[in-house]
């Protein structure tokens, strides 16, 4: 017998859970993009507390939490450059801000308004709103790249899906033809170990999820993903190798779903006590704080400003978002079509003398 | 446009008269069937815009397998004329991706039985992204599909689901039902600047030879087309059953009955004023699908005429239609497809009715 191939799969990580370096990376002593990573993580981790707030109050839709998920964000939205796309799925709220999508469109979305998706920052223009259907945004992504790759622009895709999405034929489909085509995409998962209530354990056999991507003939890599700088390491490498005609990748990041599926979840009902503590003693946020600290380049001063300044920016989009007014009513027919069809005339009509009718 | 006789088959009986844009100012007759008009539109758009893409499954090398896109790779190269993997999902997807970056992707999905797999994309994205983003992005896409039985196919390749898709907002379906109006609407669905459902009739692809005039001229979408006029009863009708109801026209003409045939070609949104403006006129109509009867495109037609012009009917609205059963193996597709015959007996009795 000889071998027909042979695949490995690497692993990346520079900050272990003890906070210690273990790899050597000029990175690792860049105390002011250390510190701006930092200041994104804990700053993306107060919005999203205050949205969970929101919603037990009544005053946010059921919202996806991405506690737990702040340095895959982080990392890979950080190696983004401004013409780039972003199409994420639902917790990628620390992309869409270094994105420049606004705390308050994020609160709009979530609060059940789609003026929250009417991203105003330029950069954020072209980049896709949260993709609800599993796994369904990865062929939109292959079409962005497409789409790129035809232009012959010097632009990269990252698309980001959860574990669960790696079950789904939209995944591979996506990867297969990210493959074969070559196309400018980055495909990163965030491996946050359940779908749901469905534990990582139940959705595959596969050794990792990285290795899906083997098949497609594409590079596959696995990173900590609760360890910002090798997130941001390799998704910079991979998207630039995209940019430069290299082709796609699939990164998958290990991480940890520290809160419920969303607001309509109770994840005690399906997971233990003790593994959630376990892995609270990995968690990202915490993580660099304590290795910024230990190098001196953290004190409790810069703490307390940090979540005083993150408070006041949260609170002001908190506001924002409650003095928004809730649409017309028939601001549903708005945009339905570039036009709106005659066929429609009569139920916008309706509509519109039921507004009037009952204020 | 007017009722010449359906008879005639060296020109098409309901060549556009109406406004058209778009065109070139010359005019090119062209000796086309429907397939080929396809062909010809789609030659012309990629002609005239690089944005355009062709993709789906054989449509390059191949040509397509009903030759749809026959010389378009020889042409305008792959990069433009794009086999993709066998993975209907992923041509959806792909095809809202480019969308999304204002290409104009017009993507073939070879049968009507397998665009389930791009149903949750049509659903779930394409219809629903101008809309969400509140016009941000959009998806100028066209999806085409031959549809329908009649030719002897193998199993799920003769279905014809299309009130499926006519359900879902913020998307277009549109019905040839000839060669010219393949040409005209097929370019008017790639302008488009919303997702369009294009289905072919594959019934007709190759049944007659029209002279079309291939310069580029549009038809309007969301139009229905009269291809005759009559004052006695009104079939309404899309697709390949267009055809069966000319030729039952063409009976009742000889029995000195007046029959008004209307081509819906764009089902959603659906041209109301000229279906209930004829039945206004004639009082009396009859729906004709080859599609399963309930819950069909007829039954939302039959409905709106109730609700819109009750006091105008003489007769209960009759539907001709396939039935609710699954679309049979191709020794049995005679005994489902509708055909003239059941157009007249239905028209028969919607004229006694009493």
């Amino acid at each position: 017998m000889r071998l027909a191939a042979r695949f490995e799969i690497a692993f990346h990580q520079y900050l272990n859970e003890r906070a210690e370096a273990v790899a050597e990376h000029a990175l690792l002593t860049d105390w002011p993009r250390l510190t701006d990573f930092y200041r994104h993580m804990a700053t993306t981790r107060r919005l999203d507390q205050k949205a969970v707030a929101l919603q037990r109050t009544g005053q946010l839709g059921t919202y996806a939490s991405c506690l737990g998920a702040e340095a895959v964000a982080v990392g890979a939205g950080t190696a983004l450059q401004t013409d780039d796309v972003h199409v994420p799925y639902y917790r990628d709220q620390a992309i869409q801000l270094l994105r420049g999508v606004t705390m308050a469109e994020i609160l709009l979305f979530w609060g059940g308004d789609e003026r929250g998706n009417d991203y105003q920052a330029p950069g954020a223009r072209q980049d896709l709103p949260n993709c609800i259907p599993i796994a369904t945004q990865l062929t939109h992504a292959a079409g962005v790249a497409a789409a790129i790759q035809y232009r012959g622009q010097h632009r990269a895709v990252l698309a980001t899906c959860g574990d669960g999405a790696t079950s789904r034929g939209d995944f591979h489909e996506a990867l297969n033809v990210a493959g074969v085509w070559r196309l400018p995409l980055v495909v990163l998962i965030n491996n946050n170990q359940w779908a749901i209530s469905v534990p990582r354990s139940a959705q595959t056999a596969s050794e990792t999820l990285a290795q899906k991507g083997i098949g497609a003939g594409i590079e596959c890599v696995q990173v900590d993903g609760n360890d910002v700088v090798a997130v941001f390491l390799t998704a910079r490498e991979a998207l630039q190798r995209a940019r430069d005609g290299g082709g796609a990748t699939l990164i998958e990041a290990l991480s940890y779903r520290l809160g419920d599926h969303t607001t309509a979840d109770d994840a005690s009902r399906y997971r233990s006590r003790e593994e959630l503590n376990e892995a609270w003693t990995r968690e990202p946020v915490k993580r660099l704080r304590e290795y910024l600290r230990r190098h001196g380049h953290w004190s409790a001063a810069d703490e307390q400003q940090l979540q005083e300044d993150a408070q006041r920016q949260v609170q002001a989009a908190v506001d924002s978002y409650s003095a928004t007014p809730i649409p017309a009513a028939t601001a549903m027919f708005d945009h339905l079509y570039a036009h709106l069809p005659r066929a429609l005339s009569a139920q916008y009509q309706q509509l519109a003398a039921r507004q009037g009718g009952k204020p | 446009m007017t009722g010449s006789a359906s008879s005639d088959q060296s020109t098409d009986p309901a060549a556009p008269s109406g406004p058209v844009t778009g065109g070139s100012g010359q005019t090119t007759l062209v000796t086309a069937n429907l397939v080929e008009a396809v062909n010809l539109a789609l030659d012309h758009a990629l002609a005239g815009d690089p944005d355009v893409l062709v993709l789906g499954e054989d449509v390059a090398a191949n040509g397509g397998v009903f030759r749809a896109t026959v010389n378009l790779k020889e042409k305008y190269g792959g990069r433009r004329v794009i086999d993709t993997p066998l993975a209907e999902g992923l041509i959806a997807g792909i095809s809202v991706g480019m969308a999304l970056q204002g290409l104009k992707p017009v993507a073939e999905i070879q049968f009507m039985g397998f665009l389930y797999a791009a149903m949750e994309q049509l659903v779930s994205h394409a219809s629903r992204m101008r809309n969400r983003t509140r016009g941000r992005l959009s998806c100028p896409l066209v999806i085409r599909a031959p549809f329908g039985g009649g030719i002897k196919a193998p199993e799920l390749h003769s279905e014809s689901t299309e009130a499926m898709f006519a359900h879902i907002p913020g998307l277009r379906v549109v019905i040839p039902s000839s060669p010219a109006r393949a040409y005209g609407l097929l370019l008017a669905a790639i302008d488009d600047p919303d997702p369009v459902l294009f289905l072919e009739p594959k019934r007709i692809y190759r049944m007659h030879k029209h002279q079309i005039a291939a310069d580029g001229a549009r038809l309007p979408l969301d139009t229905c087309f009269t291809l005759r006029e009559g004052d006695d009863i009104t079939l309404v009708s899309w697709g390949a059953s267009v055809v069966d109801a000319l030729q039952a026209a063409d009976e009742l003409a000889r029995r000195d009955i007046g029959a008004e045939v209307i081509d819906v070609a764009t089902l959603k949104p659906l041209d109301l004023e000229t279906i209930l403006s004829s039945v206004r006129k004639t009082g009396r109509c009859v729906i004709v699908h080859e599609a399963a009867r309930s819950f069909g495109c007829g039954a939302e037609v039959a409905a709106q005429i109730a609700e819109h012009a009750f006091t105008s009917l003489l007769a209960p609205v009759q539907r001709v239609t396939g039935y609710d059963t699954i679309m049979p193996y191709l020794r049995s597709e005679h005994y489902y497809l509708p055909g003239a015959a059941d157009i007249l007996q239905a028209a028969e009795r919607a004229l006694q009715y009493d």
